[in-house]
């Protein structure tokens, strides 16, 4: 019997894979049998997932989406894919009154410009094979849960959210599919960097508002995992909220 | 960077505290305007008159606005 959760014979370009849920998707990616392209920032990380790649074939790149040729040189590299995983991303924790334009800039650039860009040129140069799937990485502030600070970042995954609708509209007649994955609060490096935010409240935040407790980038990874793969073939223009319940209030 | 200055800006971010209200010494929790929000408008006020970035726990262990000073000199 064929298992349609496999992901075997995919070839799938993870960003953001040196470290958090890019990192975790992309070592359950591989032991599920697909073979990667992954990139980062920082060359130690990535080299680090690779690493801890099972299997054979993969690539990585070195990318800093923050320089201008990143996305050419990237398409460029890549030959043909079945999946796209757009984890690379940033955060930003500061009051609405406070927001700078350089720093919405910043935050648009990366969260939405770089993977809408990278999508289209990988298309218009018809690198993503017919029935590919393609995950972005909102947040559950994508999808109207939200909190203290998060303007900008709620902002560009709200973007997100959105276009992956028209995405999923506009190229079901290629047969690829466009989700997103929804994740309340996973602690990862981007999380550490959050630095307004003390210790004690994120405590009392996993205390009051999940049900069942903060989440880890390798259960993000599964969902994702599960959006790459051929079970999820009916599946598009989904946001899927993955938050231990938090949202549920 | 002067104390007497940074209890101005501290002060300003409030919207009902009485002018010249709050002093060094003044224990901002018991503010009643004071929250969660609040803390992350002093940080980002610290980073644009500043340019210094306080941290979360930088505010959770300060007691006074004093203390959150000190915090602010050292960085």
């Amino acid at each position: 019997m064929s298992n349609p959760f496999t992901l075997q014979n995919k070839t799938i370009l993870i960003t953001g894979a040196s470290s958090g849920i890019g990192r975790a998707t992309a070592i359950l990616c591989a032991e599920m049998g697909a073979t990667l392209f992954i990139t980062g920032r920082k060359e130690s990380k990535l080299n680090e997932t690779f690493t801890n790649l099972s299997g054979s074939g993969h690539q990585k790149l070195v990318l800093d989406f923050e320089n201008e040729d990143a996305i050419t040189r990237l398409v460029a590299a890549i030959d043909q894919l079945d999946g796209i995983v757009h984890s690379a991303g940033i955060v930003d924790n500061v009051p609405f009154q406070f927001i700078k334009q350089k720093a919405l800039d910043k935050i648009f650039n990366l969260n939405l410009n770089v993977p809408l860009m990278i999508t289209r040129d990988l298309i218009k140069k018809r690198k993503l094979h017919s029935k590919s799937s393609i995950v972005f990485l909102s947040s559950l502030v994508g999808v109207g849960k939200t909190y203290y600070g998060a303007t900008s970042y709620s902002a560009s995954k709200g973007a997100i959210s959105s276009v992956i609708k028209v995405m999923a509209l506009e190229m079901a007649t290629k047969k690829i599919r466009v989700n997103s994955v929804c994740p309340g609060m996973v602690l990862t490096e981007m999380v550490d960097n959050l630095e307004a935010i003390s210790s004690n409240q994120l405590k009392k935040d996993e205390k009051e508002n999940y049900p069942l407790g903060y989440g880890t980038p390798e259960q993000v990874a599964n969902a994702i995992v599960f959006l790459l793969s051929d079970a999820s073939s009916w599946i598009t223009g989904t946001n899927l909220v993955i938050d231990g319940g938090a949202s549920i209030h | 960077m002067e104390l007497a200055q940074f209890v101005k800006d501290f002060e300003l971010q409030f919207e009902e505290v009485e002018p010249n209200s709050i002093t060094p010494d003044t224990i901002f929790r018991d503010i009643d305007e004071w929250s969660s929000l609040m803390a992350l408008v002093i940080i980002a006020m610290a980073d644009e008159n500043y340019n210094v970035k306080l941290t979360g726990d930088d505010i959770r262990n300060s007691k006074t606005v004093k203390d959150i000073f000190e915090k602010l000199k050292v960085k």
